[in-house]
């Protein structure tokens, strides 16, 4: 069920464009935003409410790769693989993650805190190699800064 | 030397406020225009001055406006947007105005939306950007605040709405006709042209996507003029540039600098040259889409013109540099596996093509090459070339690959040859999903 302050949110977004099936996408970051993911009740809840096909809805949810229709840990580390880090040698950082949290990419450490992902270029080339936190970038990383960093997520 | 763009960007220090922008004269070409120039005048200027698409394809600004339907019986509304998607691997230029200067940004979009007639504007930016997004939200709140956005802009009788929208990933995103798909809450699968996004673009009215560099050239341009602006340059192309550099340099970085500054004062006055152990092999001139330039280029001014002669494109003049120690196999292992990735799967020979050379380039990688792989290869870059494919996605991945196949075909041989990666393991490309 979506909740009234959901439901609200929804409607704003829905006033900005011509038709609610417009504005789905901004439904899908506003449930995600609550749960943490879009769960297959939460997709036939928006679907409903902007009338669209849950099939539909979900062809587009699942074409963009930061919605989540995996459950996530309470935070979520996007590491980028792209050229430059890989150049800067980011691999040194992947596989510290690796090991401290004992998960590979795609997966979710065991207390749950942290889910890991690749992540194609966060545009911050000239200080690769980087990645992110929830909202948190952090550039020019070494493996030594990386148990301090974690250590601010709990 | 001037820099237009940037004068007003301290790294490190909060973007001007609305106050302190007007105080160094920001806004006026807002003021100038509204009262004095009619939507023709400003297409005029900016197609006179030589602005060109600084997203990539290198369109003329101006040129691209005039195919705009105007006058009482075109379609409403119009729409501006502003591609700040910037996925482009290797790409960080619009990062640097977008948080440094929110403010100069709005006020070039309110400068085309007022040159085509537009009464509703976005800004559809990729959710990395936080910082950006946050400054950009504060600027739009005092924008509003001051009368330069909403109802009847200053009394003049022009109106402009102007959101921000932020995307959820996929690069996609950034070719404009599948960035409006996106706009619209659909999958970002490029459209169909023609027709072309100046007739029938978001929710089908006549639209408009100009990249955010574009976009910040232009107050500079109305308050300065034509002649001014291709002052700037060195060369035939107007203005300044934001070149970028990342790899294995001193000083990796961005900076304002004139049009046509060549390749060598960007790496050796800028970046301040190679770091010490590592030697320059070649570079991909303006992100992971473009053809690899190698040391001949070296006093090839960065511009449309000039690199687009020397084989390859200027893009969004972001250089990438590929040095003596990192193997050029795994370099094109790791922007094949990106695209790949990345392709919306709407067209054949993307969808299936990009994987299968990506697989290939695995097999090099781990010793298992065989030499007609280098044939399969050569065949994909004319496959996935110009016209045979739905977008320029594929053709763009073939860029560096063909000039990668052209300049360090030798690497190639040698990794089929010795059955293994000749630069250090921990260099070969690994791709995780």
């Amino acid at each position: 069920m979506l909740t009234t302050e959901e439901k609200h949110k929804i409607d704003h977004e829905i006033s900005l464009v011509p038709s609610p099936k417009n504005a789905c996408i901004e439904a899908l970051k506003i449930v995600q935003n609550s749960h943490g993911w879009v769960s297959d009740e939460s997709l036939k809840d928006v679907a409903d409410y902007v009338g669209m096909s849950p099939a539909e809805l979900d062809s587009v949810a699942t074409f963009y790769n930061l919605i989540f229709r995996r459950p996530v840990g309470r935070h979520v580390i996007l590491v980028c693989d792209s050229i430059s880090c890989w150049v800067m040698g980011y691999e040194s950082i992947r596989d510290r993650l690796y090991e401290k949290l004992n998960i590979q990419y795609g997966q979710t450490s065991e207390d749950g805190r942290f889910t890991l992902l690749p992540n194609c270029c966060l545009g911050t080339c000239d200080r690769a190699p980087a990645l992110m936190i929830d909202n948190d970038l952090y550039r020019d990383l070494t493996v030594e800064q990386l148990d301090e960093i974690l250590e601010k997520y709990t | 030397m001037e820099k237009p763009l940037t004068q007003h960007i301290v790294p490190g220090r909060a973007p001007l406020s609305l106050k302190e922008y007007e105080k160094v004269g920001g806004y006026q070409s807002v003021r100038k225009i509204l009262k004095e120039m009619p939507p023709a005048d400003v297409q005029n200027l900016v197609k006179a001055s030589d602005l060109r698409g600084r997203g990539g394809a290198g369109f003329n600004t101006g040129l691209k406006w005039s195919f705009v339907p105007m006058g009482p019986e075109a379609a409403k509304p119009k729409y501006l947007v502003a591609n700040a998607d910037e996925m482009e691997p290797g790409t960080f230029k619009d990062r640097v105005l977008l948080e440094g200067n929110p403010h100069q940004l709005i006020e070039g979009m309110i400068v085309a939306a007022y040159a085509i007639d537009a009464s509703i504007s976005y800004i559809f930016m990729r959710w990395a950007y936080k910082v950006a997004a946050r400054e950009i939200i504060k600027a739009l709140d005092e924008a509003y605040e001051a009368g330069y956005l909403g109802e009847n802009i200053l009394g003049s009788g022009f109106s402009l709405d102007m959101h921000l929208h932020t995307g959820v990933g996929r690069y996609m995103c950034g070719e404009e006709t599948a960035l409006l798909n996106a706009l619209e809450g659909k999958r970002a699968n490029p459209r169909a042209k023609p027709p072309f996004p100046q007739v029938s673009g978001l929710f089908g009215k006549p639209t408009i996507v100009n990249n955010v560099e574009t976009l910040c050239c232009l107050p500079h341009i109305i308050n300065n003029g034509a002649e001014w602006f291709k002052g700037l340059s060195k060369t035939q192309d107007a203005g300044t540039k934001l070149y970028g550099i990342s790899g294995r340099v001193k000083m990796p970085g961005c900076w304002e600098l004139p049009m046509g500054t060549t390749i060598r004062e960007l790496i050796e006055e800028h970046g301040g040259g190679m770091q010490d152990g590592y030697l320059f092999k070649g570079l991909l001139p303006g992100g992971a889409s473009t053809d690899f330039l190698v040391e001949e280029h070296m006093d090839v001014p960065m511009d449309y013109t000039s690199i687009q002669a020397a084989g390859s494109r200027m893009g969004t003049g972001t250089m990438i540099i590929l040095d003596d120690q990192t193997c050029p196999v795994g370099f094109v292992h790791n922007l094949q596996h990106f695209f790949a990735q990345e392709s919306c799967g709407f067209c054949t020979p993307c969808r299936e093509g990009l994987p299968w050379v990506e697989k290939i380039l695995l097999a090099l990688d781990r010793g298992e090459g065989k030499p007609e792989h280098l044939l399969t290869l050569d065949f994909h870059t004319k496959y996935l070339g110009p016209g045979n494919t739905f977008c320029a996605l594929a053709p763009g991945a073939m860029e560096p690959l063909q000039s990668a196949l052209k300049y360090f075909r030798e690497d190639f041989e040698r990794h089929i040859h010795e059955h293994h990666c000749p630069w250090s393991k921990a260099k070969v490309w690994q791709p995780s999903i």
